[in-house]
């Protein structure tokens, strides 16, 4: 990947952060923590791998993203905000009565959600259903599915990735955030996860390991999904809960946090920063 | 629609009915497709989905991503048909195909066998009695107890264009012979069985029969029974309930289910609001099921056709 595509990316998982904190600031808090560690992979799909026409959010030949790890949902709306599903101020009306933007992903309110998601694990099936009707329908799209790390706890994960493998859907996608934390702390501590790369090719997926954080290995990941062949593919995402803001990165418990005007302006600041440091 | 019921069975079997059906579905419908969870050959599609494999997926026992293949395949597209136990059908898969389902907007056929007493030697694992009730609670579904063979073909064929998820309950062994073969049953639209005047039984799927044989029974004794049947218990035909309600002023319902949840209850809110009259119930006390034949288990369960009479004479009494 060029240099400054590279940056480019780099940049727009910033404004994703970004806008995401501005989305849950205005109603006061909500998941940040798992917002924070999927806008990279975000960015590298929006921003380069995924095939889709904001103009026409239901093109039937598009890739499709399934976010079963529906509470990431702002981070979902930042992107389609900065992508221009819709207008970006309408981040605004997060969580509030009427809104296209709910907490949870919902295919039937937001322009450019493709499949409603928020009880863990059942995205991942919808998901491979998707991707099944697809290519019985000749469709040459690929759908993205990401799957959080503490989700993954959920058995009908294994059932769909079981499943997945079965029917050989290659052109379906696992995106693994192993950000290490779910609501109660640690998965080592609540239920310890152990080898996510191990498992995934035990169910029968070509599997990688990238640093999530990282664009140029999470786009170089994704780029080699491409080729099609008789696995469906699993990109297991090293990440931080919270990536991109020390404070919370720092905080244990940062599965939902409140986000006040002070620490607002403070997490803004920073990103901004970053921003101008990449940008000049 | 012609009603030839004369107390024999449909020489039928309801699992053959069932597997002919879909396959009949599937291949007249590009986007119609049928998945199971590894109980193909409990309704006779085996060997026609070996040879279709993309239109018949068995997902094998894994009911809850079953449900969850079958949304993605809808926002795919495509209308699914889904099929398991009555007990898997509704209890195990209810979160998928609640959320997954209904609250998402993928329409679903979802088909439950052996439900209620039919179950038999399957026992109280497998003994669907509160898949009503669940079904019922699930915003915009439909909810069809089918009535024999002929109700079934004509109920399946009219979900694959009905909005929502549709469940349908039925039995896999024979049923009571109630309609002419060919004869088409509007989902939402009750049907007169038998005309009556003193009390009307509102009955649906194996009580059916139970129903018409207390009717005659009764008949002989002097007492005019209206029997009808509400195959559709979801949405219920409340225009016919109270208009039956009214003209004969005492109600029994008759149910292969839990007396919470089910026909009866939704009958009552019916009768409540429109058309207060003494109502009773023939259906489950409110138990599990147990193993058995179904001659037992209708007997133990207090499915039978004595039992309704009894329920008959007592709202009389209470007219």
């Amino acid at each position: 990947m060029e240099y400054q595509e590279q940056k480019d990316l780099r940049a727009f998982a910033i404004r994703i952060r970004m806008a995401a904190l501005e989305a849950i600031h205005s109603i006061g808090s909500g998941h940040v923590g798992g917002a924070m560690s999927i806008a990279d992979t975000l960015a590298v799909l929006y921003g380069r791998e995924m095939n889709v026409r904001p103009e026409d959010p239901k093109w039937a030949d598009r890739d499709c993203l399934v976010v079963s790890k529906g509470h990431a949902g702002p981070a979902v709306y930042a992107t389609l905000a900065l992508k221009g599903f819709f207008p970006y101020e309408e981040l605004k009306t997060l969580n509030r009565g009427g809104t296209r933007l709910p907490s949870h992903c919902d295919r039937n309110k937001t322009p450019g959600v493709d499949v409603t998601t928020g009880s863990l694990g059942q995205g991942t099936s919808q998901a491979a259903g998707l991707a099944l009707g697809n290519r019985i329908k000749g469709r040459k799209n690929r759908v993205f599915l990401i799957v959080g790390d503490g989700e993954a706890e959920e058995g009908q994960c294994w059932e769909s990735f079981l499943f997945a493998s079965a029917k050989k859907l290659s052109n379906l996608v696992v995106l693994i955030d192993w950000n290490k934390r779910q609501l109660d702390g640690y998965l080592d501590d609540v239920l310890p996860m152990g080898d996510f790369v191990a498992k995934m090719e035990a169910f029968g997926f070509d599997t990688v390991m990238v640093d999530g954080g990282d664009v140029a290995q999470i786009a170089a990941a994704l780029e080699r999904t491409r080729a099609g062949g008789d696995k469906p593919y699993a990109i297991v995402l090293d990440t931080v809960k919270g990536h991109g803001v020390d404070e919370v990165e720092q905080t244990a418990m940062n599965h939902s946090m409140p986000v006040t005007d002070e620490r607002f302006e403070r997490w803004t600041a920073e990103l901004r920063q970053k921003l101008e440091a990449l940008e000049g | 629609m012609k009603i030839v019921y004369n107390g024999e069975l449909n020489p039928r079997l309801c699992k053959d009915v069932l597997g002919e059906t879909i396959a009949e579905i599937v291949n007249a419908d590009e986007n119609a497709i049928y998945l199971d969870a590894d109980l193909m050959s409990c309704i006779s599609t085996l060997k026609w989905a070996k040879a279709n494999p993309e239109r018949a997926v068995d997902c094998g026992i894994a009911e809850a991503n079953m449900a969850g293949v079958a949304a993605g395949l809808a926002v795919a597209g495509f209308k699914p048909i889904i099929h398991s136990f009555g007990t898997f059908a509704s209890r195990r898969i209810y979160d998928q195909i609640f959320l997954s389902g209904g609250y998402a907007k993928n329409d679903i056929t979802v088909i439950g066998t052996d439900p209620g007493v039919t179950a038999t030697m399957n026992g109280g694992t497998h003994m669907p009695f509160e898949d009503v009730a669940l079904y019922n609670a699930l915003p915009g579904a439909t909810v069809i107890d089918a009535s024999d063979p002929v109700c079934l073909i004509s109920v399946l064929k009219q979900c694959q264009n009905r909005p929502g998820i549709k469940y349908i309950r039925v039995g896999r062994k024979q049923l009571a012979r109630i309609y002419a073969d060919g004869s088409e049953l509007e989902i939402g639209k009750a049907v007169t069985l038998r005309e009556g005047t003193d009390a009307v039984i509102f009955a649906a799927g194996l009580m059916l029969h139970e129903a018409l044989q207390a009717a005659a029974s009764l008949e002989a004794q002097g007492v005019s029974a209206a029997v009808v049947d509400c195959f559709t218990i979801k949405p219920i035909d409340a225009d016919a309930i109270e208009a039956w309600a009214k003209k004969c002023g005492a109600v029994v319902v008759a149910e292969n289910a839990n007396r919470h949840g089910g026909l009866y209850d939704i009958i009552l809110e019916v009768l409540a609001e429109r058309c207060p009259v003494p109502a009773a119930v023939v259906a489950v006390e409110d138990e599990f099921g147990e193993v058995g034949t179904q001659g037992y288990l209708q007997e133990r369960f207090g499915l039978t056709a004595a039992h309704i009479e009894e329920q008959v004479r007592t709202v009389l009494a209470r007219k």
